[in-house]
């Protein structure tokens, strides 16, 4: 067997937990440290279960072992890795972020993520971003947006109180994301919740404006991107076939979730687990040397 | 005996912005606002129709900032308090911020009748920045009392001065309304409100019903500008509040010049329950898919009270007026689907 990388993931809770089952078979990364903050927390029992190292201590619990681990997954909240952000630096710590706090640069697997290899600190932009900005940068690479617009309809019950006292931190760092990374000019987010029952699957729409009207060149971009993010994301789908009119393209896709350890519904948080594990494998790679950039949304990531 | 008295917000150029297809100019602004203000109306709602920051290929963009509205409008009002409808996942807090700044002194915060909590943050810096704060259950025909009331106290906690019923579908009958508005008068210390719209025709009765039940606060667009088949007609609720003995502080003449001469000749189309707007109210759809969905038939050869009844089936919520388009292409193919194999 190859040389893996070592990680640990800080936070327990639903998206901690559904990363440390994702990670169970990666052929880069080796997980091997679990932290949280409440020793009865069901993430912390499977970790034990799974025979991994853990601490309820929260960071400096990981303090004390931080040699157990290069990389670090952050699944805690935007507050806390604001505190640990600087410390994870100072100990050459590698964060890959999943909170909104955006410490370091926005990241998306196949879009970007030869550009940030060296930075001591990722951040994973929100599910809606991981979602639709693979969209807006297919369509930008064949031509000019002017304007990219995205609305993220997802199920109530995968909404966490984190997201629902912050939803203006989704539209605003969404926003911005669709220009920095996805390569419009300017860029929206709308975020809607929806409450049926039995929950509905994440949906997203996203809508560009463009320049030149390429339908074929379009149509073939958002194909192979969509064929792309699948590698990481089985579940990524597009909803009907791109629709064009006047001077838009509106694309409207689909996430179904792994169903690991969060239901299949909630391919919001799916897509960020899947990217988060997608993204450290990829820094796995080039810590160890192996190639890099086509790395990233091939079949090597399949895991 | 004082005749209780009953506060009319006027959303003609809120809601009335869905009928307008977000189109309203500064100018046609400035003189609503003014007719609407000598009236006696005593608060008026001004934004794009799906709140601040709704402008979009989603919604539709508006024709002019929002900000240039409330300017427009600011100018000419003389004792009236202007409001803003904000529905966080659209628009943020630097919007409210904004609003504040040119003058806005109420806010309303809407959410789907079943997510109050994410208008704490929102609720919260409007109530700190001194301003009027009102919470806004939308399709609240969706879910039973109790829930509602579960909700509007969420709203109520963070700070709402008041809570409405808000039949975005035009979906609610005058017991229900009545049963809705009792329950959160019962359960709340802060005033309750009523929003109807006349997709069923019931706007005026849903409206009396509310106010017969304790509702404080009723919502009005003159001539019924808004989504769907419109709203409560402004002009219409002042006269029958009036006759019920209720008291409004609305001129009725000059309540009914303002729709006759201001509103009436700058509508693109009458505001009357057809086919389809019926078919919201019938199919419990949020009013302001009407126009999109009439867009998206005809571009994919689909019947509009198709798409509409099969909203409704999948319980879909305000503010995914992207789904229409996805719901008529995906119809569309199944059409021709269906044609090859017979």
């Amino acid at each position: 067997m190859a040389d893996k990388v070592k990680c640990a993931i800080l936070g327990s809770g639903n998206i901690g937990t559904d990363l440390m089952l994702k990670l169970q078979d990666s052929e880069l990364l080796d997980l091997t440290f679990v932290v949280g903050i409440d020793p009865n927390s069901e993430g912390l029992a499977l970790a034990k279960q799974l025979g991994l190292e853990t601490s309820h201590e929260g960071f400096d619990g990981y303090v004390k072992q931080h040699e157990l681990a290069d990389i670090v997954f952050e699944a805690t909240s935007a507050k806390v890795h604001m505190a640990n952000a600087p410390r994870l630096k100072e100990l050459g710590k590698t964060a890959i972020d999943l909170t909104p706090a955006a410490v370091g640069p926005y990241v998306v697997p196949y879009v970007n993520i030869g550009d940030v290899l060296d930075e001591p600190n990722v951040n994973l932009i929100t599910c809606g971003g991981q979602a639709t900005i693979p969209m807006v940068n297919a369509v930008s690479k064949v031509t000019r947006v002017p304007y990219a617009e995205i609305v993220a309809t997802i199920a109530s019950k995968s909404a966490g109180p984190g997201t629902r006292q912050n939803i203006d931190e989704f539209t605003s760092t969404t926003s911005e994301a669709i220009v920095r990374i996805g390569g419009a000019e300017q860029g929206k987010a709308i975020m809607i919740l929806n409450p049926a029952e039995p929950p509905i699957m994440m949906r997203d729409t996203v809508y560009c404006q463009v320049e030149e009207m390429d339908q074929e060149a379009i149509l073939a971009s958002i194909h192979e991107t969509a064929e792309r993010v699948r590698t990481y994301v089985p579940g990524y789908r597009l909803r009907i076939d791109p629709v064009f009119y006047d001077d838009r393209v509106v694309i409207t896709l689909e996430v179904e979730g792994a169903g690991m350890f969060l239901p299949k519904y909630s391919g919001n948080l799916d897509i960020m687990t899947a990217a988060a594990k997608a993204v450290g494998e990829e820094f796995a790679r080039h810590r160890l040397g192996l190639p890099t950039g086509a790395g990233v949304g091939t079949e090597v990531s399949r895991g | 005996m004082a005749k209780r008295a009953i506060r009319v917000i006027d959303s003609t150029m809120r809601d009335g912005s869905h009928a307008m297809a977000h189109q309203f100019t500064s100018a046609q602004i400035a003189s609503i606002a003014e007719a609407l203000d000598d009236a006696g109306v005593t608060t008026m709602e001004i934004s794009h129709g799906d709140g601040l920051g709704g402008s979009s290929f989603n919604y539709g963009f508006s024709a002019e900032p929002e900000e240039n509205w409330l300017r427009a409008a600011a100018k000419v009002v003389k004792k009236a308090k202007l409001a803003i409808l904000l529905l966080p996942g659209i628009g943020t807090q630097e919007h409210l911020t904004a609003a504040y700044d040119l003058g806005v002194r109420v806010a309303r915060i809407a959410t789907h009748c079943t997510e109050a909590d994410i208008s704490q943050q929102h609720i919260e810096l409007a109530r700190e920045m001194g301003m009027e704060v009102v919470g806004f259950l939308m399709m609240a025909h969706m879910i039973k009392p109790e829930l509602l009331l579960e909700q509007a106290k969420l709203m109520e906690s963070y700070g709402a001065q008041c809570v409405y019923v808000v039949d975005s579908a035009g979906a609610m009958r005058p017991d229900e309304f009545k049963r809705k508005v009792s329950t959160l008068r019962g359960g709340l210390e802060v005033p309750v409100g009523a929003h109807c719209h006349n997709n069923l025709g019931l706007s005026i009765g849903n409206s009396l019903a509310a106010v017969e039940e304790g509702a404080d606060y009723v919502d009005g667009c003159t001539v019924g500008l808004g989504a769907g088949a419109g709203n409560t007609p402004t002009e219409v609720l002042a006269t029958v509040l009036e006759l019920e003995g209720y008291d409004t502080g609305i001129d009725l003449y000059k309540i009914m010049d303002a729709a006759e001469d201001v509103v009436k000749p700058i509508m693109p189309r009458p505001q009357v329950v057809d086919r389809a707007s019926l078919t919201l109210g019938y199919a419990g759809v949020y009013s302001s898919f009407l126009l999109h969905t009439y867009r998206a038939a005809a571009k994919f050869n689909v019947e509009p009270r198709d798409i509409l009844v099969e909203l409704g089936k999948r319980k879909v919520v305000g503010g995914q007026e992207d789904y229409i388009i996805d719901l008529a292409a995906e119809m569309a193919q199944a059409q021709e689907a269906a044609k090859k194999n017979s």
